[in-house]
C-alpha cells in the first residue's frame, strides 16, 4: 500500500491560486511571506485587489525589474517594488493603524500551527529561543480575517492542523479559512469543516494527516479554482 | 523657567558633523533608530555613534536583518560591543541570523521582543504624552502575561506603556534648517513617530534648505520634533 506521506499533493501555486479565488473585488489585503506571497500572481481576470504593506505603502505594485531598484522603495520583505499609479505612502504607526483599525479586509499568512478554534501560531519555533514577532501579532488581531495558506504537514510529516497549539501563540479565534497543499478548510471558531480535498484525496486520507477533527462537509468536493 | 535649547534660527540646527550632532549622548542610553529592512537606516549616525566614547546603549528599531551589504547598519553597531540591548520586533534575520544573532547567542546581547505595531503605538503614545494604550495585538498569547486587561466592543484588550528614548536618530531625503522634514516612499517608516518620542531627535538629510524651500502642506514631519540635523555626505 502507498503511504500517504509519499502521496502526490498540490504544489505551492495551486494552493496560491486557491486563495487567491477568496480575495472580493475591491478589497484591501495583506499577503505575509511565504506562499501567501504568491497569492498577488492568480487573482481571477477583472478583480482589482489593493496590496498594503507594512512597510508603508497602500497600493503595491509589481516588483522592481533588475537594474531599477529604488532603495527606498520596499515592501514588508525588502524587495524592491515599481511605483504605480494610486500609490500611497505612509508611517508605521499609520501601517498599523489600518491593521489593528480593521480596515485591512484580508490578510494571507503562512502559519506553523492552526488550531481547531482558528488560534494561529506562527511566529515562533519554541527550539529557537526567540522569535522574530514582526507585525504578526497585530496582523492577526486586527485584520478583519486571516486566511492561512501552509502546507498540511510540517517537515517530519506532524500535522500543522492541531486540537491545540502547541508553538507559542500569535492569536486567539482569527483565522476562518486554512488552505493547505492537501484540503480547504472552514473554521467558524468552534470547530473545522473540511470543504474541498486534493485531486487523487479522499476526506478520510486527509483526517489521517489532520491533529483536529474535521466535520466533513456534506458536499465536500475536489479542489476548485 | 522655560528652557529653548536650540537657537532655531539659520543653521541652528545643522551641526557639521555626525559627531557633533551625536552629542550629550551617555552611557545607558536609551537611542531610538529609524528604518524598515534596509530602507530609511540612518547610516552616518550609526557611523558616528560606533566611533563615540559610549557603551550600555539600548536600542530600539524595527530590526537588524540587512544581509550582504556594504551599508553601514544597527548589526555593525553591535559588533562594536557598545550595545547592551536590543528591543525589536524583528533583531535579526529569520534564515541568514547574523551578527545580532550571534551576539545573542553568545550571551553579549540582550534581546527583548516586541511585537511591531505595539512598538509603533507605545512610542506614538510616549510621543503625545499619553502614558499607555489599550491594544488587541497579543491578547490571548504570552505579550499579554501579567499586563491589564479590559474588553471594548467584546474583546480583550491588553495595557501596554508608553515608550520614550534618550536620542532618536532618524533619516529624511529633505529638511529645511528649522527641521521640517520630507521623506522618500517607504524610507518614511518609523521617523515621524520616532521624532515625537525622544528628548533629542537628530536626523540625517541629503539636502537642507533655507525656510520657505519646502511647500508647507507637505511636510511630513515638523520642526518642533526635530532638534537637529546633520548632511548625509
Amino acid at each position: 500500500m502507498e503511504s500517504l506521506a509519499d502521496k502526490e499533493r498540490l504544489p505551492r501555486d495551486i494552493v496560491a491560486m486557491r486563495v487567491a479565488k477568496e480575495l472580493p473585488d475591491g478589497s484591501y489585503v495583506n499577503l505575509g511571506i511565504g506562499i501567501p506571497t504568491m497569492v498577488s500572481s492568480f487573482v481571477p481576470e477583472g478583480r482589482t485587489v489593493f496590496y498594503h504593506s507594512e512597510s508603508g505603502i497602500l497600493n503595491c505594485g509589481p516588483l522592481a525589474e533588475e537594474g531599477n531598484e529604488d532603495i527606498d522603495l520596499i515592501n514588508a520583505g525588502g524587495q524592491y517594488l515599481q511605483i504605480i499609479d494610486g500609490m500611497s505612502f505612509f508611517d508605521s504607526a499609520e501601517a498599523f493603524a489600518m491593521i489593528r483599525g480593521g480596515h485591512v479586509d484580508v490578510t494571507v499568512l503562512g502559519s506553523h500551527q492552526v488550531s481547531a478554534t482558528g488560534d494561529l501560531a506562527n511566529w515562533m519555533l519554541p527550539q529557537r529561543g526567540v522569535g522574530n514577532v514582526g507585525g504578526a501579532m497585530d496582523l492577526a488581531t486586527g485584520a478583519s480575517g486571516v486566511i492561512v495558506a501552509m502546507e498540511h504537514t510540517d517537515r517530519n510529516g506532524e500535522p500543522k492542523i492541531v486540537q491545540e497549539c502547541t508553538f507559542p501563540l500569535t492569536g486567539k479565534g482569527c483565522v476562518y479559512l486554512i488552505v493547505t497543499d492537501l484540503a480547504v478548510i472552514e473554521c467558524d471558531g468552534h470547530g473545522l469543516t473540511l470543504k474541498e480535498v486534493a485531486p487523487g484525496w479522499t476526506p478520510e486520507e486527509v483526517q489521517q494527516l489532520t491533529g483536529a477533527i474535521l466535520a466533513i462537509s456534506p458536499d465536500v468536493k475536489e479542489f476548485e479554482l | 523657567m522655560i528652557s529653548v535649547p536650540d537657537n532655531p534660527s539659520t543653521n541652528g540646527k545643522l551641526y557639521p558633523s555626525g559627531k557633533d550632532a551625536l552629542e550629550g549622548i551617555s552611557i545607558g542610553d536609551t537611542v531610538l533608530v529609524a528604518g524598515f529592512a534596509r530602507c530609511g537606516i540612518p547610516q552616518k549616525l550609526l557611523q558616528a555613534l560606533s566611533e563615540i566614547e559610549v557603551s550600555e546603549l539600548t536600542l530600539i528599531c524595527q530590526g537588524a536583518w540587512v544581509q550582504e551589504s556594504t551599508d553601514f547598519t544597527i548589526a555593525d553597531l553591535v559588533a562594536t560591543g557598545k550595545i547592551k540591548k536590543i528591543i525589536s520586533p524583528m533583531p535579526f534575520h529569520p534564515v541568514y541570523g547574523g551578527l545580532v544573532k550571534k551576539a545573542w547567542e553568545s550571551g553579549n546581547l540582550e534581546l527583548e521582543i516586541v511585537p511591531q505595531g505595539v512598538l509603533a503605538e507605545r512610542l506614538r503614545a510616549g510621543g503625545a504624552g499619553i502614558g499607555g494604550v489599550f491594544l488587541p495585538s497579543g491578547a490571548g498569547t504570552r505579550f499579554a502575561e501579567d499586563k491589564e486587561k479590559r474588553l471594548y466592543d467584546g474583546r480583550e484588550h491588553v495595557l501596554e506603556f508608553a515608550l520614550k528614548a534618550d536620542y532618536a536618530l532618524l533619516r529624511a531625503e529633505v529638511a529645511d534648517t528649522l527641521g521640517n522634514m520630507v521623506y522618500q516612499a517607504t524610507s518614511r517608516n518609523w521617523n515621524p513617530t520616532m521624532a515625537m518620542a525622544a528628548g533629542v531627535t537628530v536626523a540625517e538629510v541629503d539636502t537642507v534648505h533655507e525656510p520657505g524651500g519646502i511647500d508647507p502642506e507637505l511636510v511630513i514631519t515638523q520642526a518642533i520634533f526635530i532638534d537637529r540635523l546633520v548632511l548625509s555626505d
